[in-house]
């Protein structure tokens, strides 16, 4: 119990200091993230700049405040999108079997067959860059894993005694499924979400940082690092405030997922 | 009885602690057990038993510490033993089996290998000698083929063919004392009793103490000595079992040897010639995996053409072992698997068509689960569990299904259990809750799979108690399907004996208890453990 | 046993068959003509009269892609729009880049992680333990591209040790080239050391519960053959399995490293390709990152019956 109070401390202070900062960002920010102005360019932290400034002379602090918002948006909306689209796929396919699930099921296999980041990348080339494009691109890319998670507990739930019982009872079968099946896929999926925040947040990242998601001047974290590898040696700040912000929140998504699992364990009850 | 039959092993006043809670798990509990006795430790759960075995050995589980008390084989305090000197004792000394054969052997290491693991870490033989032995007894435990199973792996073989190779890489080390926790209770009645044959026959070759721990009293009777009671961490009870259960000294030692089954004089019914639910030879079979690429699957007939009639209100009892094939037939003639053959009538009529005639046998029929701790959905209150079937009964408004929950959850002991949820629950508690559940809607027929096999025995004898009550209130038809006899005697009208999916035997139950024909029945009745 | 080898590599064929019709089809959702994709703006009327003949742009989408497969299966996956190599030599050298430091990354990864999973399992909740699962939720959450970062300013620039741009082939020069990929490998192995100990501690928590663990101490074996021999191979495999996706994900992801630290690889190669917009390469990178995925899957898939003996029976 210790272990999990602990996780759950450190995991969820730091993510509502990350929610916060988003939020925050979302109507104010110290400086304007995109004011250019060249007279302060590539200053060191100080009581004006808590983070900086960069080439541009662009406040850092807000610039990562503002990136918060962005990356922060950007995967909140394909999770959701990912377990949407995967529950009614995987709930389809685990409850009706026969050749829906054979069809459904080979797609699936088809699109993980290609490593996450890899698929994300071929539908931007396709959709072409821009937010809209690369929340669809990763929920295309992420939403199979969900798919296969769901379908495996409801393949799982099929065999418990009362989903047998509810059929015994005379329910039809979308009561069956909806009241008993669906509920019990809650715990895996809400588990599996919280991993996922994590991986779609270091997906955007990686591809802000290749050129190949969020394009500059917008701000997220990703082309941020991207734009500090010029300046490596000479102005520090710029290379490690961004590559912090994504650590830590990182480090609180991997902590409080690490807690709800365990909470959710059902030998820990 | 010699001189040398003192006190080889002597527990005293030990004390077991669980770290998180503080709670005494074992509370000053002290036996001992004489060189070549059979003893056994009889508790529910939470009584200790477990715990106090796994103390002898050293193999606690992490969260449970040893804080007070000795325990002494010829002299020396194993508690105080270091872990070198302990491990040199573990196996050469004294053996332990375990209860669940499906995890006690490593799935990755050939039979053979783990076998000769006790011999290699005690002795110093040489592998062929090893080997010899390891052969010699697997033959001993009736293993048909000892060369070809010492290359095998663990999930080649059934349950209780494990436990025969674990009960024999155990003996192979001679130990003085063999510890069997629970070896029998994940098997079936027939197989019980070979396992238990055996581990007393080869215990008795050796002179092996054994110390026997399980819930069941009945197998107590059958081969223990002596028997020591214990019940939540302390000892109720100890002497010699005769004794103990003719004339039991502790109220709770009584409550338990009065919760074994009894048989009740029959009831006799005013006869209603027309049978309610009938099976005309009903046959199911499973398809099984093709075999390769071009091999056609075969089929498994799981039930063999059966004829079976239950009368309103009569309980008729299906017995047999596993692989019988009494689930299955008591799950198709509820229409929940689909048969391949016969068909089943209820009230005259078919219900082989869907529609009307099955909506309606639904509606009069129902089934109570084995396993308490699945059969109800974590998420729902009991109270809309129970609820629930009655929103299927057309004209049935919010406040006739809540006054009928009400009353339906009263009768099964549970008044203003509405609102909590299964995990809050007991065993037998939930066991009511699925009784209540079945009955919500005054059916006509139950059948009742397994319904107490996985609670305590107390609780077991409450749980047939309220079902027979329930019975007598409302007159249901009942299908008890169990491999548990002693449940079958005292609640049964009629026995169905089956075997391989065929009916080999059935009549009323004075008549199939007392007078068997058939020789598994006769099986059957000689390996319960009874009184 | 060759029996369940035999299944399994039969099953990969039609996953193989959808990977290739799922990159045909993504590369034809790609807006604008065909041809002028493959070819470039600047080719001429011949090329592009050539090239509508080749790719039979005239018949149907099932002969096109029976043609395209014809093609692939037979090495050619079409040549690069910047500069006109056939893709698939060009792809096969990058792979190799690429493959030698994440083969190399992961197996100093999990010969570190599995011990260490399985010790701090071993003394599950003991202060070891927590150091250990703190350590590796620690250097999991770092994203690799910016530990790159961080440790080529400190090792690069800084200290001056390791070089901060290039690639050398080992082939060329054993010496150099290896300082070239020191920092790349330490980068990908201290994340993934992290990922692989997680999960082999989880597993080996498993097993450690369950009754055979405790029969073999029963039976008086010291705790180092219980947790090597008993243990060890049963809590592996659910590792393996990750090692397997472990391989696949980076096999993507490589891309942010090899941009970090310049060098030659696949992943950059890709990224390349589409800002060129050299649609022959991306295809290929496509096509044969999915195909090394699915052989890798494979090859975990066979190798889990040394783990796990019940799975060959089935």
């Amino acid at each position: 119990m210790k272990k999990i109070r602990a996780n759950a401390l450190i995991g969820g202070t730091l993510i509502a200091i990350v929610l916060l900062v988003a939020l925050i960002a979302a109507v104010w920010t110290p400086y304007d993230p995109l004011g250019i102005d060249l007279m302060s360019k590539l200053k060191s932290p100080s009581a004006a700049h808590w983070l900086g400034t960069d080439e541009f002379g662009r406040d850092v602090l807000s610039r990562a405040m503002a990136g918060a918002a962005a990356s922060g948006s950007i995967a909140l909306f394909t999770v959701v999108g990912a377990v949407l689209l995967g529950t009614v796929v995987g709930v389809l396919a685990g409850f009706v079997r026969g050749w829906t699930d054979r069809v459904l099921m080979a797609v699936n296999d088809a699109l993980l067959a290609f490593p996450g980041i890899l698929l994300a990348l071929a539908v931007m080339v396709i959709i072409g860059a821009s937010r809209v494009g690369l929340v669809l691109a990763l929920t295309l890319a992420y939403a199979p894993s969900v798919v296969r998670v769901v379908r495996g507990t409801v393949l799982s739930l099929r065999e418990k005694e009362y989903v047998e019982a509810s059929r015994m009872i005379g329910n039809p079968e979308w009561v069956t499924m909806a009241r008993h099946v669906l509920p019990n896929c809650i715990a895996p999926v809400a588990v599996l979400s919280t991993s996922m925040f994590g991986w779609v947040l270091l997906s955007e990242s990686a591809l802000s940082f290749l050129g190949l998601g969020v394009a500059p001047p917008a701000p997220t974290w990703g082309n941020m690092l991207s734009g500090a590898r010029s300046y490596l040696e000479t102005a520090m700040w710029l290379g490690l405030a961004p590559g912090l912000c994504i650590a830590l929140t990182l480090l609180g998504i991997n902590l409080a997922g690490d807690a709800l699992r365990d909470r959710l364990d059902p030998r820990m009850q | 009885m010699s001189g040398d039959n003192s006190r080889f092993l002597s527990v005293d006043a030990l004390r077991l602690v669980a770290e998180r809670s503080g709670h005494a798990v074992v509370n000053d509990v002290s036996f001992d057990v004489k060189r070549g006795e059979f003893l056994a430790i009889v508790g529910e759960s939470g009584s200790g038993k477990t715990m106090a075995a796994r103390a002898i050995l050293g193999l606690l589980p992490p969260g449970i510490r040893n804080t007070g008390g000795r325990i002494t084989m010829d002299g020396t305090d194993l508690l105080a033993l270091a872990p070198e000197a302990l491990r040199a004792l573990r196996g050469a000394k004294i053996g332990m089996v375990f209860q669940e054969p499906m995890v006690s052997l490593n799935p990755a290491m050939r039979i053979g290998a783990q076998m000769a693991e006790g011999l290699k870490l005690h002795t110093e033989l040489d592998d062929a000698q090893i080997r010899e032995r390891v052969l010699a007894m697997l033959a001993r435990v009736q293993i048909r083929d000892p060369q070809r199973c010492i290359d095998a792996w663990p999930h080649e073989f059934s349950g209780g063919m494990r436990q025969r190779i674990m009960l024999a890489s155990v003996m192979l080390l001679k130990p003085a004392l063999l510890i069997a926790d629970e070896p029998t209770t994940a098997l079936d009645t027939l197989t019980q009793g070979e396992v238990l044959d055996l581990m007393t026959e080869l215990a008795r070759e050796q002179g092996t103490a054994v110390l026997l721990i399980t819930h069941n009293l009945g197998l107590v009777a059958r081969y223990a000595q002596r028997v020591v009671v214990l019940r939540q961490g302390e000892r109720v009870e100890i002497g010699e079992t005769a004794q103990v259960l003719r004339a039991p000294a502790h109220p709770y030692t009584r409550q338990l040897v009065d919760a074994l089954p009894r048989r009740a004089p029959t009831v006799a019914r005013a006869g209603t010639p027309v049978p309610l639910i009938e099976a005309r030879q009903l046959s199911v079979a499973f398809p099984t995996k093709a075999r390769g690429w071009f091999g056609r699957g075969g089929s498994h007939t799981a039930v063999d053409a059966v004829d079976l009639t239950v009368h309103a209100g009569e309980t008729v009892a299906v017995v047999g072992g596993s692989g019988s094939g009494k689930t299955t037939l008591g799950r198709a003639m509820l229409r929940l698997l689909p048969a391949s053959g016969g068909e089943v009538r209820f009230q005259g009529q078919s219900v082989a068509t869907g529609g009307a005639a099955l909506h309606r046998f639904r509606l009069a029929c129902q089934l109570v689960f084995q396993d308490p701790y699945s059969s109800l959905n974590p998420r729902q209150r009991i109270g809309e569990a129970v609820r629930e079937p009655l929103r299927l009964v057309p004209g049935m408004s919010a406040a006739q299904m809540q006054a009928r929950v009400a009353e339906v959850l009263d009768e099964v002991g549970l008044s203003g259990f509405g609102r909590r949820l299964p995990h809050e629950l007991s065993g037998g508690q939930r066991q009511r809750v699925a009784i209540a559940r079945a009955i919500v809607r005054r059916p006509a027929f139950v059948v009742a799979d397994e319904p107490v096999s996985a609670l305590d025995m107390s609780i077991q004898a409450q749980v047939l108690a309220l079902f027979q009550s329930l019975q007598k209130t409302h007159g249901f038809a009942c299908l008890f399907i169990s491999h548990d006899l002693a449940a079958v005697e005292q609640i049964a009208d009629r026995v169905v004996v089956m075997e391989a999916g065929r009916i080999v035997e059935q009549g009323s139950r004075d008549d199939v208890f007392d007078r068997p024909q058939h020789a598994y029945t006769r099986a059957l009745l000689a390996a319960a453990p009874v009184l | 046993m060759f029996g369940y080898i035999a299944r399994r590599v039969l099953m990969t064929l039609p996953t193989l068959l959808l990977v290739a019709v799922t990159v045909f089809v993504l590369m034809r959702l790609i807006p604008g003509d065909p041809v002028l994709l493959m070819l470039g703006d600047s080719a001429d009327a011949g090329q592009i009269a050539e090239a509508h003949q080749q790719l039979g742009l005239d018949k149907t989408l099932p002969l096109q892609f029976a043609h395209w497969l014809g093609r692939v299966l037979q090495g050619d996956f079409g040549h690069s729009i910047s500069n006109g190599q056939a893709v698939l030599p060009l792809i096969l050298e990058r792979f190799q880049v690429s493959a030698s430091i994440v083969l190399v990354a992961v197996l100093i990864a999990a010969l570190i992680a599995v011990p260490a999973g399985l010790i701090a399992a071993w003394k599950q909740d003991k202060p070891l333990d927590v150091a250990i699962v703190g350590g590796a939720t620690l250097l999991l959450s770092v994203p690799s591209f910016w530990l790159g970062l961080l440790l080529l300013l400190a090792f690069g620039m800084k200290l001056g040790w390791l070089p901060v741009v290039g690639y050398v082939p080992l082939t060329e020069d054993f010496h150099q080239g290896l300082l070239y990929i020191v920092l790349p490998i330490v980068t990908l192995a201290l994340i993934e050391t992290g990922v692989l100990t997680r999960m082999s501690r989880a597993s080996a928590i498993e097993v450690l519960r369950l009754e055979y663990v405790t029969h073999a101490r029963a039976k008086g074996a010291p705790e180092s053959r219980v947790l090597l021999r008993h243990v060890l191979p049963n809590a592996f495999a659910p590792t393996l399995t990750l090692i397997g996706l472990v391989l696949g994900h980076l096999l993507g992801g490589i891309a942010v490293l090899e941009t970090v630290f310049t060098l030659p690889g696949l992943g950059r190669l890709l990224v390349d390709a589409i800002f060129a917009r050299d649609y022959p390469v991306v295809q290929g990178v496509l096509l044969f990152t999915a195909l090394i995925y699915v052989l890798i899957n494979l090859l975990v898939d066979l190798c889990y019956p040394l783990f796990d003996p019940r799975v060959a029976a089935q």
